[in-house]
């Protein structure tokens, strides 16, 4: 029973049909792809001898394979160049709009379609990428799918779904100062556990969420799949509508004030019925950093690394997995960790607010001998946005490179890797094993604050005490809607 | 790497071998790294399955024991198949000979992309997951039923007598898989006249009016 929340309404204004298999069929508003869960999929449309039904309706773009330091054609990987000509190919043939490198428009998908305005409250969003729980943050129900499903929207515009059940995340009071929605979400999911979320809608709510900004609200939803829950929501504000407007693809004139009434009749009932629900208080939030090999193993940044006697039985044998692999003991404090690499980027993490964040914390400073620290920002948009306001010039001066556009370590399929062992404070949003692209190599989540932090020092640290000794010369700033070429 | 033809049809059932494979949380990452990902199609998908992993344990990884050489039913236990939404995963399993995957809980996008591919996932009680993979590394050579008509995982060993435990599916995959209708373009492209007249109800395509 979800009655009156946002995720009914959606469902229920989607609805094609009901299949055989007891699945509904669902209409897909905006379909989203890029170049690597999607070339098998018009290779088996072609083999269907079916055409794309709404090409308008699927946007692409290129980010997993680009290299962030010259993304000059061809593109010297030519397995990356391959997949980039496939998905031009399949797009022309197909008449889908591409936002290619150099449009102006590039970047990571789940950056990209907020920024145009293409994500907005009341859709149903898919792409074949699970951060596609991203673009709840504007009220949307989106969900990440497999290629056999990108080839069904393709083909349909529809997928067949079960129906979630809702649970509602109430988050009191305010985030601390040095505090952010990626420490927000990283705690939410070490209680909840990264299975907490199976079967489940998270639905975002409370004081604490209504005052994050639109680009906090992404992350936050951004790592719902994380802890397990295809989709998370946040119901649509005025902070929605006030980022909304003005954007290329979202609706203007008289156009705008009919979608905005029916937004917010979107958002879910104060009668709503919830599956579940669970109570966090913001406050009580630290800047939260992973020590093991998944999302779920985060503790505070003044906490120890927890001993087996401190976890859930059945939490043992993969704690006992992440002790060996991150060669992290029992016990001992997470800050003061070294780390080898920091990266600031990616779909969850790679937003303007957040460079502003990780410059406050490098303008003025030096990276620690020794580190390589690396900023990539998630799109060509905020790029530019970004060199606007001189943060590329902060970071340099720090010792910082300053990359292009794209994915980048966040999944190291471009040639952004970990060697070896090495470790690295990274504001993405997946620790697994391997997972930054060396089989050995170590992550530890945190907030893009908590990088610039860990780059500056050369070691695990909390944010808050640098702020302290020296106050952020760049205050949080409203979002800014640069001009497109 | 498997030489037995990819799942068509119906599917009510699958003998095969037993693969025991211990751990909560494997994702996605781990059964199929990032750099396996560069490639316009599944063929070649089979040699990266859980390449790191396999490399780690240099030949005592389950997938590379001689043991379990041309098994098809993988046994897991939670959570499996979580993180990225990447179908290269099922389709690495899938091209290595897995015809069936049974354990205590599956990730929803993996779970329904085994479903697209016709690969059933099955889950068991925890208790129950641990005395088949306890049974399979026993007795490696014996052959498994796994039957989605009676629900139930069965070992036959021809002289300690066969084993059987229950296992579940929903009853909606279940009828998708029982019937061949489990790859579901066909339905999805069935329905274009409902299709149009959800599209034309919804506001945001018609000018929010």
């Amino acid at each position: 029973m979800s009655a009156g929340t946002l995720y009914d309404k959606v469902w229920d204004l989607h609805r094609v049909a009901e299949l055989p298999g007891g699945s509904t069929q669902l209409f897909i508003g905006l379909h989203l792809i890029h170049e690597v869960t999607s070339p098998q999929a018009f290779a088996a449309l072609r083999d269907l001898g079916l055409s794309v039904r709404y090409p308008e309706r699927t946007v692409a773009t290129v980010d997993h394979i680009v290299p962030t330091t010259s993304q000059v054609r061809p593109l010297a990987d030519p397995l990356a160049e391959e997949m980039l000509a496939t998905l031009e190919a399949n797009c022309r043939q197909h008449g889908i709009t591409l936002h290619g490198i150099g449009s102006g428009r590039q970047g990571i998908v789940h950056v990209i379609a907020p920024e145009l305005g293409l994500t907005q409250p009341g859709m149903t969003v898919a792409c074949g990428d699970s951060h596609t729980s991203t673009h709840g943050a504007f009220g949307a129900i989106a969900f990440g799918i497999g290629t056999s499903q990108v080839r069904d929207v393709l083909a349909s515009q529809s997928l067949a779904m079960a129906k979630l059940k809702v649970r509602r995340i109430w988050v009191d009071g305010r985030l601390q100062s040095g505090v952010f929605a990626k420490d927000l979400v990283l705690h939410i999911i070490r209680i909840l556990g990264v299975k907490g979320g199976v079967g489940y809608a998270y639905e975002f709510a409370g004081p604490a969420i209504e005052a994050l900004s639109m680009e906090e609200r992404m992350t936050l939803c951004n790592m719902a799949i994380e802890g397990g829950a295809r989709c998370g929501y946040v119901n649509p504000d005025a902070l929605t509508f006030d980022y909304l407007q003005g954007r290329p693809a979202a609706p203007s004139g008289e156009a705008w004030d009919r979608a905005v009434a029916w937004w917010r009749s979107l958002a879910s009932d104060p009668g709503a019925v919830f599956d579940d629900e669970v109570r966090f208080d913001a406050a009580a939030i630290a800047p939260t950093v992973t020590w093991g090999i998944t999302p779920g193993q985060g503790i505070a940044v003044d906490e120890t690394v927890p001993t087996p006697e401190e976890l859930d039985p059945d939490e043992r044998p993969l704690a006992g997995e992440a002790y060996r692999y991150m060669d992290l003991r029992p016990g001992a404090p997470i800050a003061g960790t070294p780390v080898d690499v920091c990266f600031i980027g990616s779909c969850t993490n790679g937003r303007l607010s957040d460079l502003r964040a990780a410059a406050a914390v490098a303008e003025g400073r030096r990276v620690a001998p020794g580190i390589r620290a690396f900023v990539v920002p998630g799109s060509e948009q905020v790029a530019a946005a970004a060199e606007a306001e001189g943060l590329d010039a902060v970071f340099r001066r720090a010792g910082f490179e300053w990359r292009l556009p794209g994915c980048s370590m966040c999944l190291a399929m471009n040639p952004d890797r970990l060697e070896g062992r090495q470790i690295s404070a990274s504001s993405s949003n997946r620790n697994f094993k391997g997972r930054q692209g060396s089989a050995s190599g170590r992550t530890l989540l945190m907030s893009p604050a908590m990088v610039a932090a860990a780059a500056i020092t050369g070691h695990v640290v909390d944010v808050r005490a640098l702020l302290a000794e020296h106050p952020p010369t760049v205050e949080r700033q409203p979002p800014l809607t640069p001009a497109l070429p | 790497m498997s030489t037995v033809p990819l799942p068509a049809g119906p599917i009510a059932a699958h003998r095969g071998r037993g693969l025991p494979l211990p751990g909560a949380d494997i994702d996605t990452d781990r059964i199929i790294p990032a750099r396996f990902l560069k490639c316009v199609t599944f063929d070649d998908l089979a040699t990266g399955v859980f390449a790191d992993d396999r490399s780690e344990r240099a030949g005592d990884h389950p997938f590379d024991r001689p043991e379990h050489r041309g098994a098809s039913v993988l046994v897991v236990n939670s959570n499996f198949g979580c993180g990225s939404s990447r179908e290269h995963a099922p389709q690495a399993l899938m091209r290595w000979g897995i015809r069936a995957v049974v354990g205590e809980s599956f990730a929803e996008i993996f779970f329904g992309n085994c479903l697209a591919l016709g690969l059933p996932c099955l889950t068991a009680d925890p208790a129950d997951v641990t005395e088949l993979q306890e049974a399979i590394a026993a007795d490696p050579g014996a052959e498994l039923l796994v039957d989605l008509e009676a629900m139930a995982v069965v070992l036959e060993r021809p002289s300690a007598g066969e084993k059987r435990w229950p296992v579940r599916l929903e009853p909606g995959p279940r009828r998708m898989l029982l019937s061949g209708q489990w790859d579901g373009t066909a339905q999805l492209v069935a329905h274009d006249a409902e299709l149009t007249a959800t599209a034309s109800a919804l506001p945001y395509l018609n000018g929010f009016r």
